[in-house]
This record gives structure tokens, C-alpha cells and sequence, in this order.
């Protein structure tokens, strides 16, 4: 059992949870995860890590409430308990000092991003930011970013804050020069910085978390066609060659359990399984 | 021995096989010829005393019985279900030359589901040596290994990656022919000989081997990680929605239990015409979980013929009597899916037998031109699996093959000082009993080694 030590709604819907896992705080590195799960009759959800603390002997990681079990996890309070996480998981980004970096960072994921400019920062780079999200009220970590950041632009899909959409970039890309792009968020938004960092030959990491059920190489469903290779999230990544990712049949994979998805939240929702325990 | 008729059992996740009552128990026990010189103990990978412990059951000795047997095995409940018996000890009993030989397993099994429902003897242990022992992986490998080391007086803690504990046992092998809660009150009496159980806990992430030894406190190392790591065909379209592995689907299906979804959490996806690639046990589980999820139709094809089919005997006979169609000599060569990314077909080449491989077995050559089309919405793919990569990865001067299995002598000494492995992790996928005899004797080369040690 893994206690929450502190709850935090970064927005709404996004939830922050401090949890006490020593031996996890210990190895967690930036671009790592955790497989969690709720209960026994819970499903294993891979989360990435944004934040890690030894000497408390925590970790932070954080979620949208979409789904049955991230509402359900969202119902949880500091001093309950999660029945098992498992990690970290997954190799840790490349971090050291490749000059100039351009991170782009959507919804969710704004998060373990702020884990990776503080690293990049830490090993010597400039680091230019991009936060986006699909309204300005989920655009949390602003601050914080901005002041880790050396230049912080924010997009909003519907323009409320900030540029309206990513094509603000095309403009960032052709009047300056970057060594490496750093992408995490949907995989709609990450297909998209690939495309407007392709021209400039600029080598650009994205973060991706397939559909995962083991999430250490032995089921196979998070596999992903990287330059035409089979390859694994769970070991091989989550961090791939954004310019080399079949993205197209990514978005399709990431569809296959939506009706199974649609219909578990649902039955939660009208209280039909008792099974819960919430 | 009485099984669920296959019209009923194709719909349920029951146990198939009923096991023998006291009665057939006895009268099955009663054919043993006792025979001085017992063959069917070469034949046991774990070398249980195979006619002493029939003669107490037909004596009626029940206790002594399973006594006898756990000298040897502690996970006789499993290995009475799954071993394939057929291959081990009951191909050397001398009844088998003539007519049928003694089912060993069965009697096995009864006794072992005896004990159970009475409550676990706990046998004495040795003193304790103050030494620590850290095993990987909580399979039938780590699990034999554990118990025979605890006995022996060391202090053992279990390192499982899952969060349950069992490895093959639980995630790969369905309900119907070895239920969980069997797995369960077996590794519960491994639990109560003394061993520490850490679920969720990844070596090579969480701690790393050197870690374990240096700054853990650990004084020997055992890796049982096991085979995990899906194959698959290498062929267009595999990337498709409905395409699974085998392991994802019956981790799915046993492990998380998706058959009782939305009860449990995970989903599994059956569609109407489901496939399954490989001939092997798994393909076999693999297709009569399918089944019993609610598929119309299953049909497994293999690229060789039946002959050649390496799934026990006992569980193609079960997979047909529940309706499994079986198309031999074929290999599909791509899917075809639909506008959402869903397979909808699945393209197969015919194959001939040739010459043997280097397998021992005829070895398939497609038939140029003899391509056709089958309709699919579901495949699993289950032509084996190879070693899990991670211990490998993050463990420096780990001797390791080309394939990437750990090398390990005979008694599962590696070249790290201290670090011993067996199982499906040194052999490449092979069996339960052989996975536990590899843990067996590894416990005793680690006991040597530790009692060596000043």
C-alpha cells in the first residue's frame, strides 16, 4: 500500500498526488514511470513521473480525470492509500547539454515537463518553452515554468490564452536555431511539432504512452512503428525519435479500448458495480 | 478422470479436469507395480519419490503421502495440473508399455487437493545461517528455489515485478486448467516456510543486481525472470487493432481478469472469428479462452501438421472437443485491416513439410502461389517468447547468448560471483517442472556456496 501525502488540483480535472514510495524516490530519474493500480480489482495505469523527492522518500505524479480509474483515483484524499505502483519504469531521458532546446509540453504532460527543463536547465542549456492546452484554465505550472524557462510561450486550442494553436511556431522555428526538441503531451499535438520540426533537421524527442498493460516488454500492446522497427514503449522508451514514429497508426492503437472505456466509466458513474468500494 | 462436459465448459471459466474422487484415487494408485527399480523417477524433474508416495496413498496414508511428495515439490497442487506428465515420469512407467501407464499426475494432484482442504502441514526448517537470499521473479523457478532455501535456513525475500505472485502460473495458464486460488494457497505455504514476498518490485529498476548484493544486504542472488518477452510474425498489418500477443491477451484475460470486466477493470476485445498463430500450449490457451469469452468461432492455424503440433496431447483433444477448429500447414504472410485500423483479414500461404530443422521437426516450405484469404476480427499470436531484456540490460558483466538468455552451468551458476539463475531465463521457454527443477538445483548450489563463505 502507497499513502497519498498530499493532494493538489492543479486545474480542473488534474489532480497532483504526493505519494510515500521510498525505493521509487530513490531511482526515479526525469522521463521515467510508474504503473499504478487502484485496488485488486483495478486496472494498471502507466503515469509519468514529475517529481521525486528521496529524503521524503516521495514521488509526485499527476492525472486527468478522464476515465473509471482516474476518477477514481481523483476521489482520493491525502492519508488513503494506492494498492500498488510499480516503477520506476522505462528508460530516463537523455539529459546533458545540447546547447539550445525547445520543449513543448500539452495538457497533462505540462507537468513531467517541468521536471525536464529544470533538468536541462540543471546540465547547461537554454531552454525555450512552449505550454498549450485546450483552454487557459488547464494551463497550470505557468509560473513555475516561466521562471525555470529562458522564454515561455503559451498556445491555447481555442485561443483564449496566449497563441492560438502551435502554427505560432512555424514562425519561433525559421527565426532561430535549436539543437534538440523536447515534446510531451497528446499524440495529435506531438505529431504536429514533428511536422514543424522536420524541415530544420532539429532532433526532436517525443514522449509517448501507448496503451500499456504490464508496462515492463511482456505484452507487447505499446508497441509502436519507429523508422518501420517494432518497438516497445514500455522498454524501448517512452522516449522515441519523434521524426521517425508512425504516428498515424499511433492515434489508431491509442482508439482500441475507447468503447470498453466509454462503457466502464459510464457503469461507474451510474453506481452499477458495487464492487468499488468507493 | 471426470472433466466438465466440453458443451458446458466452453462457457464457463471453471476448472475443466474435476480430479479423482477418494475412490478412483485409490483404485488408480492400486495399478502401480512398485516396481523395484522405479523408472518413473528418472522422468521427474524435481525427483520425487514417485512409487513411496503412492504406496502411502493406497495405503490410505494420505498425510504421509503428500509428505513424501513435498520433500521434493512444494507446488504439487500446480505441477498435478500442468506438468506434462505424459513426457516426464508416466512415459517410463512400465504399465506404459503394455497399456496405459499410472497417472501419476492425478494421484499428485489428489493428494495435493487433499492437503489443501485440510490446511498446510508446515514441515521444520533448519536453523537459521543468518545468510539472505534475494530472489527474482515469484514463477515456479523463484517459487521452488525460495521454499527449498527457506528450509534451509536462510532468510529469502521474493522480488516480483507483477503485483501478484506466481508469474506464468498466473498471468499465462487460464483459470479453467489451473485456478488462481490454487497458485494462491500454494505460494501462501511458501509464505508461511519464512519467505518475504515484494510485489511491484522491477530488478533492473527498482534495484539493480550489484545493488542488491552490495547495499542490500543480500548475500546470493537467484534470477528466475522467466520467458516474457512476445514474439511476433514480422509481417505487414501486425500492428493493427483486434492483433494481440498472446501474452497480452491472457495477461488480459488471467492475470487481470478481464472475463469479469466491467467487474474488474481491464477490457479484453473478442470479436466473432477469432485466430490463433502457433501449435503450442499457449496457442491452445490462448484459443479456449477465446472461446469462452464469447467468440463464434476459433481456429488456430499452424504452419506445421498436426505430428508436429508440440501442445500436450490431453489439451488439443480438449480444444477440439470444445469446438477449436485446427488449419494446419498454413502461416499468414499479412492482415488487411479496415478504415478504423481494425483487422478484417488475414492473408495465409499454404505450407509442405521438408527435410527436419535443426527443431528435430519437418521443417515448413510455403507452397509458391497458394495464397488465400481468410476473415478475422481477432488474432493472437502465439509462436513463443523470449527472455525479458531488463536484468540483461542493466546488469554489467552478466555472461549472456545471442538470444538473449543468461548462461548458467548446470546449477545455475552464472559468471557473477554469487548470482545464480534458472528457468525459462537460462533455457528459453520450456516447462513449469523443468523451470522448478532448474530452481532446485540452484537452491542447493546456492546453499554450498553460502555455507562455503565465512
Amino acid at each position: 500500500m502507497y499513502e497519498i501525502l498530499r493532494v493538489e488540483e492543479l486545474a480542473p480535472k488534474i489532480k497532483l498526488f504526493e505519494v510515500y514510495a521510498p525505493e521509487i524516490a530513490e531511482k526515479a530519474r526525469p522521463g521515467q514511470f510508474i504503473i499504478v493500480i487502484i485496488n485488486e480489482r483495478g486496472e494498471r495505469v502507466p503515469l509519468t513521473i514529475t517529481g521525486y523527492d528521496p529524503e521524503k522518500g516521495s514521488i509526485t505524479f499527476v492525472f486527468n480525470e478522464v476515465g473509471k480509474t482516474t476518477r477514481q483515483l481523483g476521489l482520493l484524499k491525502e492519508g488513503d492509500s494506492i494498492w500498488n505502483i510499480t516503477g520506476p519504469l522505462g528508460n530516463p531521458s537523455e539529459i546533458k547539454n545540447f546547447g539550445k532546446v525547445l520543449c513543448v509540453a500539452g495538457g497533462v504532460m505540462i507537468a513531467p515537463m517541468l521536471l525536464q527543463v529544470k533538468a536541462l536547465r540543471e546540465a547547461g542549456n537554454t531552454v525555450v518553452t512552449v505550454m498549450g492546452a485546450r483552454i487557459k484554465e488547464l494551463l497550470f505550472f505557468k509560473e513555475e515554468l516561466k521562471a525555470l524557462s529562458h522564454r515561455l510561450y503559451v498556445a491555447t486550442d481555442d485561443g483564449s490564452e496566449g497563441y492560438k494553436g502551435l502554427d505560432f511556431l512555424k514562425d519561433v522555428l525559421a527565426s532561430e536555431r535549436f539543437d534538440r526538441c523536447v515534446a510531451m503531451g497528446p499524440v495529435p499535438m506531438l505529431q504536429r511539432v514533428c511536422e514543424l520540426t522536420k524541415p530544420y533537421k532539429i532532433p526532436t524527442v517525443v514522449t509517448l504512452m501507448p496503451i500499456m498493460v504490464d508496462g515492463m516488454g511482456m505484452c507487447g500492446v505499446c508497441r509502436v512503428s519507429v523508422g518501420g522497427q517494432m518497438k516497445f514503449g514500455c522498454v524501448d522508451g517512452p522516449e522515441f525519435d519523434g521524426h521517425l514514429v508512425d504516428f498515424d497508426q499511433l492515434i489508431k492503437r491509442q482508439r482500441m479500448f475507447l468503447p470498453e472505456e466509454r462503457l466502464s466509466a459510464l457503469l461507474w458513474e451510474l453506481g452499477g458495480c458495487e464492487c468499488d468500494g468507493k | 478422470m471426470p472433466k466438465q462436459p466440453p458443451e458446458v465448459r466452453k462457457h464457463n471459466f471453471n476448472e475443466v479436469a474435476l480430479g479423482y474422487t477418494e475412490e478412483q484415487a485409490l483404485e488408480e494408485a492400486s495399478r502401480c507395480l512398485q516396481c523395484p527399480q522405479p523408472q518413473c523417477v528418472k522422468g521427474c524433474p524435481v525427483e520425487i519419490d514417485i512409487p513411496a508416495f503412492i504406496k502411502l496413498l493406497r495405503d490410505g496414508k494420505y498425510e504421509e503421502g503428500i509428505k513424501k511428495i513435498k520433500e521434493k515439490n512444494s507446488l504439487p497442487a500446480i505441477c498435478g495440473r500442468v506438468c506434462p506428465q505424459e513426457e516426464q515420469c508416466q512415459k517410463y512407467c512400465v504399465l506404459g508399455k503394455v497399456g496405459d501407464p499410472v497417472s501419476i499426475g492425478r494421484l499428485e494432484r489428489f493428494l495435493a487437493d487433499w492437503e489443501r482442504a485440510r490446511g498446510f502441514n508446515i514441515p521444520d526448517k533448519a536453523p537459521p545461517t543468518g545468510k539472505r537470499v534475494a530472489i527474482i521473479g515469484a514463477g515456479p523457478a523463484g517459487l521452488t528455489a525460495a521454499a527449498d532455501l527457506a528450509k534451509l535456513g536462510h532468510e529469502v525475500v521474493i522480488f516480483e515485478a507483477l503485483h501478484l505472485p506466481g508469474g506464468v502460473l498466473v498471468y499465462g495458464i487460464p483459470e479453467f486448467r489451473l485456478p488462481k486460488s490454487i497458485v494462491q494457497a500454494e505460494v501462501d505455504y511458501i509464505r508461511k516456510l519464512g519467505v518475504e514476498l515484494k510485489l511491484g518490485y522491477l530488478i533492473g529498476r527498482t534495484y539493480t543486481i550489484p545493488e542488491l548484493l552490495k547495499e542490500r544486504g543480500f548475500d546470493a542472488v537467484f534470477i528466475g525472470t522467466g520467458a516474457g518477452l512476445p514474439q511476433f510474425l514480422g509481417v505487414p498489418g501486425e500492428n493493427l487493432g483486434g492483433i494481440y500477443s498472446a501474452n497480452e491477451f491472457l495477461i488480459r484475460v488471467n492475470l487481470m481478469k478481464a472475463y469479469a470486466f466491467p467487474e474488474y477493470d481491464t477490457p479484453i476485445r473478442i470479436g466473432k472469428h477469432v485466430v490463433v498463430i502457433g501449435g503450442g500450449n499457449v496457442a491452445m490457451d490462448s484459443a479456449r479462452s477465446a472461446l469462452r469469452l464469447g467468440a463464434e468461432q476459433v481456429c488456430i492455424v499452424y504452419r506445421r501438421s498436426r505430428e508436429e503440433m508440440p501442445a500436450r496431447k490431453e489439451e488439443i483433444e480438449n480444444a477440439e472437443e470444445e469446438g477449436i477448429i485446427c488449419k494446419f500447414l498454413a502461416a499468414p504472410t499479412r492482415f488487411i485491416g479496415d478504415e478504423k485500423g481494425w483487422v478484417k483479414q488475414m492473408e495465409c500461404i499454404q505450407m509442405e513439410l521438408g527435410p527436419p530443422d535443426e527443431s528435430g521437426r519437418r521443417r515448413p516450405v510455403p507452397v509458391k502461389g497458394s495464397e488465400f484469404l481468410m476473415d478475422t476480427d481477432t488474432v493472437i499470436i502465439a509462436i513463443g517468447r523470449t527472455p525479458n531484456p531488463i536484468i540483461q540490460r542493466t546488469t554489467e558483466g552478466l555472461a549472456v547468448t545471442k538470444w538473449g538468455t543468461i548462461v548458467a552451468d548446470e546449477n545455475g551458476k552464472t559468471s557473477l560471483e554469487g548470482v545464480y539463475a534458472g528457468g525459462d531465463i537460462v533455457t528459453g521457454e520450456a516447462t513449469v517442472i523443468s523451470a522448478m527443477g532448474a530452481g532446485k538445483r540452484a537452491a542447493r548450489a546456492i546453499h554450498e556456496y553460502l555455507m562455503s563463505k565465512k
